[in-house]
């Protein structure tokens, strides 16, 4: 159908012709132009051009990603109405919200701000952590807690140090400033995010069942609010900016970074929750994050199977002269829409006027289907808004699998000399001192995490754990944790996808949760080169085979592309952060084991394995072999079978042994409990090599401590579920790390102490400043 | 016994200082909100923690303005008791109701930690007899390195105004043990008259059983001079 072409935009500037200068500035394919052109029956406005550009990035479409994304499984496989199930899925609004019982519901999602935090770190991160709390507080929730997945370039760049240093201050700015614990997360440290530092922030909100708002426009006729701050020029066309590769330019990209205002968001929020609180007054609300007002306005008519008008000149601005495509694609911060009923407008301002904040009538809801904007009463953009969102292109991308897993994956360990017990000495230390396995205490003890007065395991366990407050329904204890292994991805991504979600349930059950669901962070690079697509399939395909194996489904996420430098790809880097719930408070256990005369039993017995691991990296300085193995069947019968012994009392510390393997996980469970040291006696474990043994990094191993009277029992518990167990050693008083290795040689020896020196003061040495105390 | 919880635009800790005195202390307890212009029948107004009007210009330097504080000055003046906890320390500072000022920490970030504090002598409701001689309670500020001129300190400290001071574990007070580079590691003042208390720790992150200590609770119940639990 053709249609008559819009009347000229109030500003000259935007009635140009459209050039093919000016659709290749804006991300826009030719096939992408014609479809465009189809949708509108004629040649769109500037302003339409740069509507389509964000609303068809990968960012806000999805368009590469779409098709891995539907292997995940979006419900439990086991029905009923216990903890866990599924009330809002993947994809149907800001966030998933899953059922934590007695009425009571979390909403959570991870997001990404990847690019904005290589370009101006503090600001990025900032407002990284502000976007992923809006997602949450649109879907009527009271946010209770953040978390972050970090990744930069190896610690010694000064580059990485200002990044490093900028993000962290960042995200401490905003989640402090607006309240909100900060449980911790990971952070790694690895030369492939050099230029291309990952900032994954997390936000986990809570509400009742009936408390569940939807990003939707209904109602012909009620009105539509412009809430929060004013449009500025900032961010402009962030989401694009997203949506491709960093280069040396990138810096002048400065402009798409917004800047956060952690205050007015903090206002913002006090004020929609207390609006939505009011039965009846909210039809729909929506936050205006990626392509600000375009991305609201189109999804909420969307979602409504409606249409929706918007008046430009009702919006609130901050700078005067704003053009129509500058208010549609700003990305300034703090600022949502919400569908008000009819009638009962005044209320709504009421609320925003005590919080001394906008609350414009910018418009309404139509029963078009389309999406209008006008200008001075006269239409600049008319637009079918599921042509924005349903309709938006999907593709299938090409695949290749790289050649270097070949030969990475055929690496062996005989290539290497066989260790002697001096270098298997002095790795232990360098292993706890580099800053991926160092304490992270310098990270979060710049976060607030006990503000809310909930937080029940801070930062630098294996999990976070916080109580919520479930009014009548009683206490609920939530554990949270974020997991996601770049290195094993690289290596194998099947493997390393699967890794990443089996981790993260590894960490929860350790701390005595049962998983219920996760949301993923997709980190990769370039989607248009087929290894690196391939990559991506892979690595999604590996995840969505391990969440089906836990039944924990995937409650939506982000994924962010383009992930490169002028050096090339990251590694491939899924992130996941998983939620569990403690069925009694009382299982709540500790990844420390802070007194002498505990036995240590090891679960998962000894593999001979190093590929993709730490010592690997650090020591011998490659990168190369099979990511760990892994057997999710058996992950899954041990986590059942830690719940059990858990739940039992039998378990006093229960620690997951990652990055550095077995004695790294030692010494981290007895740090920093005065005079406390293990004696590991090895001897029965017969291997090829002792620091794989030490050092390897093989998946579904778990240290236990537990009371020597208990033990026998735990013991004869794992035998009968099938599960490995052993006897490894016990928590001594000598304050010293001894191991007895197979062969009869005499054993290796350190100073508890010394190691904990080396693992606690790493980070904090590297970024120590001259004449400032840290 | 009922105490107020003073609720700025930007305060985070309200709803943690009002579930310490009615979970923690077991006493009744509600919000005044900033724009109120007076306070009502109260034994105690706390001033919580958060940022305030986003800590903008300075952290406090807009709030003391807010209609409410004018009401709590005439409070305080009466003799009715006033505790600012962190970011309220830093209001009751700039309101003029406290002696000195609180500045950006000297290792230039805000810190998330629970120090030592030691009990210094402060007149018969904060003493190491009636509080022990050390506690834990939590800290969360970047701007919390208290600041006052000489003459001040010595006032401060010859009328028995220091509360707390940041400690290490075995009570003793060190350079090392100052988390923000507080002046004599001052964690914690009064006035002169004994009725308006500032600190910078967190008495409302320290009274569930999950939290870092309980100490909190008998920082309140001191300020309040409720008697100890008898099981205590």
């Amino acid at each position: 159908m053709t249609r008559p072409p819009l009347p000229p935009n109030p500003d000259p500037v935007l009635n140009v012709p459209l050039t093919e200068e000016l659709i290749r500035r804006h991300g826009l394919l030719d096939e992408e132009m014609a479809r465009i052109r189809e949708l509108l029956g004629r040649e769109p406005t500037l302003t339409e051009l740069g509507i389509f550009s964000v609303m068809w990035s990968e960012h806000c479409s999805y368009k590469n990603s779409k098709p891995l994304l539907r292997l995940f499984p979006l419900e439990k496989a086991e029905t009923g109405d216990g903890p866990g199930r599924i009330l809002v899925k993947a994809g149907e609004e800001n966030a998933g919200v899953i059922d934590i019982g007695g009425g009571w519901a979390v909403a959570f999602k991870i997001e990404s701000h990847n690019h904005p935090s290589a370009v101006e770190p503090f600001e990025g991160a900032a407002t990284g952590v502000g976007g992923i709390i809006r997602d949450i507080f649109t879907m009527g929730a009271r946010p209770i807690l953040v978390t972050n997945s970090l990744r930069f370039g190896e610690l010694d760049d000064p580059t990485v140090k200002r990044l490093f240093r900028g993000v962290v201050a960042g995200i401490a700015h905003y989640g402090n400033c607006i309240g909100l614990p900060n449980l911790g997360g990971d952070v790694y440290f690895d030369d492939s995010y050099e230029g291309n530092p990952l900032v994954n922030a997390l936000c986990l909100g809570v509400l009742r069942h009936d408390e569940i708002k939807r990003g939707a426009a209904s109602g012909v006729g009620n009105p539509v609010y412009y809430v929060g701050a004013a449009t500025g020029r900032d961010g402009l066309g962030g989401a694009s900016f997203a949506s491709r590769e960093l280069s040396e330019e990138s810096q002048a990209d400065r402009p798409a970074v917004q800047k956060g205002d952690p205050f007015m968001e903090k206002l913002l929020l006090e004020a929609c929750l207390e609006m939505m609180a009011v039965p009846g007054l909210v039809v729909g609300i929506q936050d205006m994050g990626a392509a600000g007002l375009t991305c609201s306005a189109c999804e909420t008519a969307a979602r409504g199977g409606a249409g929706i008008e918007i008046e430009l000149d009702q919006v609130p601005q901050r700078e005067t002269g704003m053009n129509s495509y500058e208010i549609m694609l700003s990305e300034s911060q703090e600022r949502m829409l919400v569908i008000v009923q009819k009638g009962r407008e005044a209320e709504v301002e009421a609320i925003f006027e005590k919080w001394d904040l906008h609350a414009a009538h910018v418009g309404q809801v139509t029963d078009t289907g389309r999406m209008v904007v006008l200008q001075g009463g006269s239409p600049v953009a008319d637009i079918p808004a599921r042509g924005l969102t349903d309709e938006a292109p999907v593709y299938q991308r090409e695949t290749r699998r790289p050649a270097y897993l070949d030969e990475v994956q055929r690496w062996d360990p005989a290539s290497l000399p066989a260790p002697a017990a001096a270098d298997l000495e002095t790795a232990l230390p360098k292993l706890l001192g580099h800053p991926t396995i160092a304490s992270k205490a310098w990270v979060y003890r710049q976060y607030d995490h006990m503000v809310r007065a909930s937080t029940v395991v801070a930062p630098g366990s294996d999990a976070g754990v916080v109580r919520i407050d479930c009014g009548e329904a009683g206490d609920r204890y939530l554990a949270v944790v974020n997991d996601g292994n770049g290195r094993y991805c690289a290596l194998n991504p099947r493997r390393g996808g699967q890794i990443v979600v089996a981790e993260a349930m590894r960490n929860l059950v350790c701390t005595g949760a049962r998983p219920l669901a996760v949301t993923d962070n997709l980190n990769f690079g370039n989607p248009y080169k087929p290894e690196v697509f391939y990559l991506m399939a892979e690595a999604v395909a590996g995840m969505a085979e391990a969440c089906r194996a836990f039944d924990t489904p995937v409650t939506g996420g982000n994924v962010s592309l383009y992930n490169e430098s002028p050096r090339g790809a990251i590694d491939p880097t899924p992130v996941v952060g998983a939620v569990g719930l403690l069925e009694d408070p009382a299982h709540l256990t500790p990844s420390h084991a802070g007194r002498a005369g505990l036995t240590l039993v090891l679960i998962g017995g000894f593999p001979f394995e190093l590929g993709g691991s730490q010592y690997l990296k650090i020591i011998h300085g490659l990168k190369t072999g099979d990511a760990p193995s892994i057997d999710l069947e058996i992950e899954k019968t041990q986590n059942t079978f830690l719940l059990d012994r858990i739940a039992a009392g039998d378990v006093a510390a229960a620690h997951d042994l990652s990055e550095g393997g077995l004695l790294v996980a030692a010494a981290e469970m007895v740090f920093g409990a005065d005079g406390v040291g293990v004696s590991l006696d090895l001897t029965a474990a017969d291997g090829p090599r002792a620091d794989a043994l030490l050092y390897g990094e093989s998946q579904g191993r778990i240290l236990l401590a537990t009371t020597p009277e208990k033990t026998a029992g735990l013991i004869q518990a794992a035998a009968a579920a099938g599960v490995s167990a052993q006897v490894i050693g016990e928590t001594t008083g000598d304050g010293r790390l001894e191991v007895r290795l197979p062969g009869g040689s005499k054993g290796l020896g350190w100073s508890v102490d010394e190691l904990h020196r080396a693992w606690s003061g790493a980070i904090e040495q590297a970024m120590h400043r001259p004449g400032i105390r840290s | 016994m009922k105490a107020a919880v003073l609720q700025f635009p930007g305060s985070n800790c309200d709803q943690d200082a009002l579930a310490a005195l009615r979970d923690g202390l077991g006493i009744e307890a509600g919000y005044r909100w900033h724009k109120e212009t007076t306070l009502g029948d109260f034994d105690l107004v706390v001033v919580p923690g958060g940022f305030s009007y986003g800590d903008y210009l300075r952290c406090g330097a807009i709030a003391r303005f807010s209609p409410i504080m004018k009401a709590v000055v005439a409070f305080a003046e009466r003799g009715g008791k006033v505790l600012g906890i962190c970011n309220g320390f830093q209001i009751l500072c700039e309101a003029g109701l406290l002696p000195g000022a609180l500045i950006v920490n000297d290792c230039l970030e805000y810190r998330c930690l629970t120090p030592h504090l030691r009990v210094e002598e402060a007149g018969p409701l904060f003493n190491p007899a009636s509080l022990g001689p050390l506690l834990r309670l939590p800290i969360g500020h970047g701007e919390g390195n208290y600041r006052i001129a000489p003459e001040g300190l010595a006032e401060l400290k010859a009328n028995g105004q220091v509360l707390f001071r940041y400690a290490d574990a075995a009570g003793r007070v060190t350079e090392a043990a100052n988390p923000n580079g507080s002046i004599d590691n001052i964690a914690g003042i009064r006035n002169r008259a004994g009725n308006v208390f500032g600190m910078m720790p967190h008495p409302d992150r320290a009274f569930a059983a999950y939290h870092p200590s309980q100490d909190g609770l008998a920082v309140f119940r001191s300020l309040l001079e409720l008697p100890a639990p008898a099981h205590a």
